[in-house]
């Protein structure tokens, strides 16, 4: 029998505000332990949460961007558990009324464009941090994320491959960051993700046992690991088995999932309405002016560009990587006025630079006018296209312009035949094994000559240049 | 003892020195409070050392130099918080509480933290860890509860006044049994920020004074809207002595048959009849009204205040404050461990209750129809204050104050003890007990029940009902 994959996801995403959730204690990462609490997020007897407005403009502007309708009344409900790094012995969470439900987030591959249907969108609270191997024998207790505001994303069963899963999340990361909701910085643990699942013989239409993995560090720990579900799971259904209902934890070194408990051990959360806080009550005016204020966002950005600069999609999706990416392009096309040497420009060598130096664009301190200065440098011959990326990498490291570094580098292309046939005469004059060579024939070592001339001219020399006055020189 | 407004008036005039009053205050507290027979009202209190060295500003605060106490479940520096368990010992709140700030901030002195139920789970007071407190009328008896050890130190004069909480009746039962002044605001008046929580949707911070005029003095310092508190509103706060002396003339005043019923000890009953009597000489206009979902009140209240109990005292685990057992092997057995030897009894019986009532596949059968039976009980309200009545007159408890350990052993008996008072709770309404009477050398309490936010009327009924109780 073949069978049918079915991956649902359960992403957490951390939003970007300057308090918790229900205090107004901050949210840096990487502070000293328990530095960053207070009554409130401490859970000390007496002090009551209050609700955070910045948080809750972010999250209705997340479930605007994911199309989902965005209730005027959600509720805070409590979910019961026991856990050290749980000051109240609750989570404050959004229940049987969540704030947003019914969106779409679409996922592209090369052969289709599949809609994605979002479950629920719903406000909450973080728990703080278990460190086991800090103290000896002993577990320490970090709070500062405790209270930090979370918006959990759950998406309808619509997933059919573990590739797939990656490219929705990806999609789903880059939509949040267009809209400056959340870092999704997954090393600093502010996206996170648990995957649901299962597997039906192929045209069915129930769903089968589903699995929950969990402990996934990455987007390519998603894909891998649902893998490795996906696998054991038809392992046991073509034995005739049946699939237990269980949460399984990803083991990213050796690459293997183990049980964490089954559905007999799963808690009961014994919800219900936290009575600390009323129902939250959103005017439609401040959810459609939330909506007026929402960003072009990938999608919509990769249809236009494509559409208004005639780009490919290969281009489109590495200029769409980031909104400020995107922006950049747009900017350096709107003063260049041709849309390829503006991508070719900022895929290649900026984007080179970007990652040597560890910074996004936006920080390079290469403005977009700065570079289609050094692109209109090029074009006009002061410097060659290799001397100007070399440029570039200066501009990076100085935040000089193109034409201060030109000027005292003294780097400007030489086309002045003096100079270029005193560097020519010289090379022949080293090089006169090669000359041999080269007469008798072997005329493909002109790239050779053309090099070590370059090299003479410390990449001053104008390629087309020298290369017509080499040969010259040589077929004498 | 003076009332509170004329003791802050002679400190602000310097009639008094400013310490004098909280002085004599300290000094009666420790005279009352200790050894075999002492009164056993408060948990933790300044000493006469401290008393001394007080120093109190004069300058005009509208509770200049006022002696209060405050029961032992608001966060107070400078104090130990325990309420009552053993599970907070020696916890030391590092933040106030917005009503004792408020206090605090309009002069009066915190002299000391009263005894209560553990966590103000109980009706008597004697589910305290640290012993029961006496009834100063007959020191065999039970002050009531929660807030026992608030209504002791006012009716015993140690304090001018003092500070309760009134989850089901936990302010005004034991001001009935104890013969002072306890109310109960609209839900919603008063911030619960610092209030430990035993039943955040019915939970409010309550006033004791010797009369309404001292219970309305400390409502108008801690009344109004706290930032801290989601559930407290922003809504102006009356002058809630306005109607002082407007009198019973013309008041409705409605008398829900239910709480007349078989339930009710005779002598109660005869001093409510009388407090009626004399409202109507006074001009008021008696009428019989009904709440007809009385009666799934009180099963109502135990299920709702125990479900939100038991997600409210999840905090306590020995993790980050108070007291831990870790003699066990894990993590488990620490939380075990130390919940159980650091909650009593009724305390745990509730947690288990409503633990219970919020189980999956139990939630709507308990849970859910107890929420669908409070809106019924509102909406009794709702009818019958719309049906033009001013204020509802009930007795505020079935009972004159009953002996010590005659109910400890029968949680059924002691949970109809709030059988009258958990209405109010339940729909969210202001309420106050009025002392009415004497039943065999025992004080009874009258209870005044107004609508949402109408303490102005509330406070205008119970002045008009002492004054008549007096003249009467």
């Amino acid at each position: 029998m073949s069978w049918e994959t079915v991956i649902g996801l359960e992403v957490h995403v951390q939003l970007r505000t300057a308090e918790k959730l229900f205090c107004s204690d901050g949210t840096v990462f990487g502070a000293a332990p328990n530095s960053q609490v207070c009554p409130v997020c401490l859970g000390l007897p007496g002090a009551l949460p209050v609700l955070n407005g910045e948080a809750v403009d972010l999250a209705i502007t997340a479930a605007l961007g994911l199309d989902c309708q965005v209730h005027e009344v959600s509720v805070f409900a409590r979910k019961s558990y026991f856990y050290p790094d749980l000051p109240k012995g609750y989570q404050i969470t959004q229940f049987s009324e969540p704030l947003a439900t019914e969106g779409v987030l679409a996922v592209r591959s090369a052969a289709e464009t599949r809609p994605i249907r979002i479950r629920r969108v719903h406000l909450e609270e973080d728990a703080g941090k278990s460190i086991h191997d800090r103290v000896p024998d002993a577990t320490a207790v970090d709070l500062n994320r405790a209270g930090v505001p979370l918006i959990e994303i759950v998406t309808e069963p619509d997933l059919r491959t573990p590739a797939q899963a990656r490219a929705f999340l990806q999609e789903l990361k880059r939509t949040l960051e267009y809209m400056e909701v959340s870092d999704c910085n997954m090393e600093e643990g502010s996206l996170r993700v648990d995957a649901n699942v299962s597997l039906r013989p192929e045209g069915a239409e129930a769903y089968g046992v589903k699995t929950e993995v969990k402990n996934l560090n990455s987007f390519s720990a998603v894909e891998r690991s649902v893998v490795v579900e996906v696998r054991r799971q038809t392992a046991i259904l073509e034995a005739g088995g049946k699939v237990v209902q269980e949460t399984l934890l990803w083991d990213e070194r050796d690459g293997t999932l183990r049980s964490m408990r089954s559905k007999e051990e799963s808690h009961d959360y014994r919800y219900f309405p936290d009575p600390d806080l009323p129902p939250l009550r959103l005017q439609p005016e401040r959810i459609r002016g939330l909506e007026a204020e929402l960003p072009e966002l990938p999608a919509r950005r990769r249809t236009r560009l494509m559409e208004e600069h005639g780009l490919d999609g290969r281009d489109v999706e590495v200029l769409i990587a980031s909104r400020s990416l995107a922006d950049y392009f747009e900017a350096l096309v709107a003063i260049v006025g041709e849309a390829k040497p503006a991508a070719n420009w900022i895929k290649g060598p900026l984007l080179k630079e970007a990652n040597r130096v560890q910074r996004s664009v936006e920080d390079l301190r290469i403005p977009p006018r700065a570079l289609a200065d050094l692109m209109g440098l090029v074009d006009d011959g002061t410097v060659s296209g290799t001397m100007g990326r070399t440029v570039l990498g200066q501009m990076a490291d100085s935040g000089k312009t193109a034409r201060q570094i030109i000027e005292t580098e003294g780097l400007s292309q030489v086309q002045d035949s003096d100079e270029l046939n005193a560097w020519v005469e010289a090379v022949i004059e080293e090089n006169s094994e090669e000359v041999e060579r080269y007469r008798s024939g072997e005329t493909r070592l002109i790239g050779y000559f053309v090099g070590q001339t370059m090299q003479k001219s410390r990449g001053r020399a104008d390629p087309k240049a020298l290369s017509a006055l080499l040969r010259n020189r040589l077929d004498k | 003892m003076t009332g509170i407004a004329s003791i802050a008036e002679a400190v602000r005039e310097g009639r008094v020195d400013a310490e004098e009053p909280a002085r004599a205050a300290v000094a009666r507290l420790h005279e009352k409070n200790g050894g075999p027979q002492g009164l056993n009202a408060f948990l933790a209190a300044l000493s006469e050392s401290e008393a001394l060295a007080l120093k109190v500003s004069s300058d005009g605060g509208r509770l200049s130099g006022v002696p209060v106490a405050i029961k032992d479940n608001l966060a107070t520096v400078g104090f130990p918080t325990t309420c009552g368990s053993r599970i907070l010992e020696g916890y030391r709140p590092p933040y106030e509480a917005t009503v004792v700030k408020r206090l605090r901030e309009e002069g009066a002195v915190i002299v000391g933290k009263t005894n209560l139920d553990e966590f103000a789970m109980g009706s008597s007071t004697e589910n305290s860890a640290y012993g029961p407190v006496r009834n100063p009328w007959d020191p065999t008896r039970v002050p009531g509860g929660s807030s026992g050890g608030s209504a002791v130190a006012v009716a015993a004069g140690i304090v001018s006044g003092a500070l309760g909480s009134d989850t089901g009746g936990s302010v005004r039962q034991p001001a009935s049994f104890c013969g002072v002044v306890g109310v109960k605001p609209t839900y919603g008046r008063v911030s619960r920020y610092g209030l430990v929580a035993f039943a955040s949707s019915l939970d409010q911070v309550g006033m004791f004074g010797a009369t309404v005029a001292d219970a309305a003095e400390l409502l108008q310092v801690v009344a109004g809207h706290d930032p801290r508190d989601s559930t407290s509103v922003d809504l102006p706060v009356p002058d809630f002595s306005e109607e002082r002396d407007t009198g019973a003339e013309g008041l409705v005043v409605g008398v829900p048959t239910e709480y007349f019923g078989d339930a009710l000890e005779p002598g109660v009953k005869a001093s409510c009849q009388a407090a009626l009597d004399v409202l109507e000489a006074g001009g008021a206009q008696i009428r019989e009204v009904s709440l007809p979902n009385t009666p799934y009140a009180l099963s109502a209240y135990y299920v709702i205040a125990t479900a939100e109990a038991s997600s409210n005292l999840a905090r306590f685990d020995g993790v980050r404050y108070g007291a831990r057992d870790s003699s066990g092997k894990d993590l488990g057995e620490m939380y075990e461990r130390t919940r159980t030897a650091g909650f009593g009894r009724e305390v745990k019986r509730r947690i288990l209750l409503g633990t219970f009532a919020l189980t999956a596949g139990y939630h709507d059968q308990y849970y859910g129809r107890a929420q669908r039976a409070r809106g019924l009980v509102s909406a009794d309200f709702e009818a019958v204050f719309g049906g033009g009545v001013d204020v509802l007159f009930t007795p505020t408890s079935p009972t004159v104050a009953f002996p010590l350990g005659e109910r400890v052993q029968d949680p059924l008996q002691m949970y109809l003890a709030d059988v009258f008072t958990v209405t109010a709770n339940l729909a969210g309404l202001p309420a106050i007990s009025v002392p009415v009477g004497v039943s065999d050398g025992l004080p009874v309490g009258g209870q005044l029940i107004a609508p949402k936010w109408g303490e102005k009327t509330l406070f205008r009924a119970a002045f008009a009902l002492e004054g008549a109780v007096e003249a009467g």
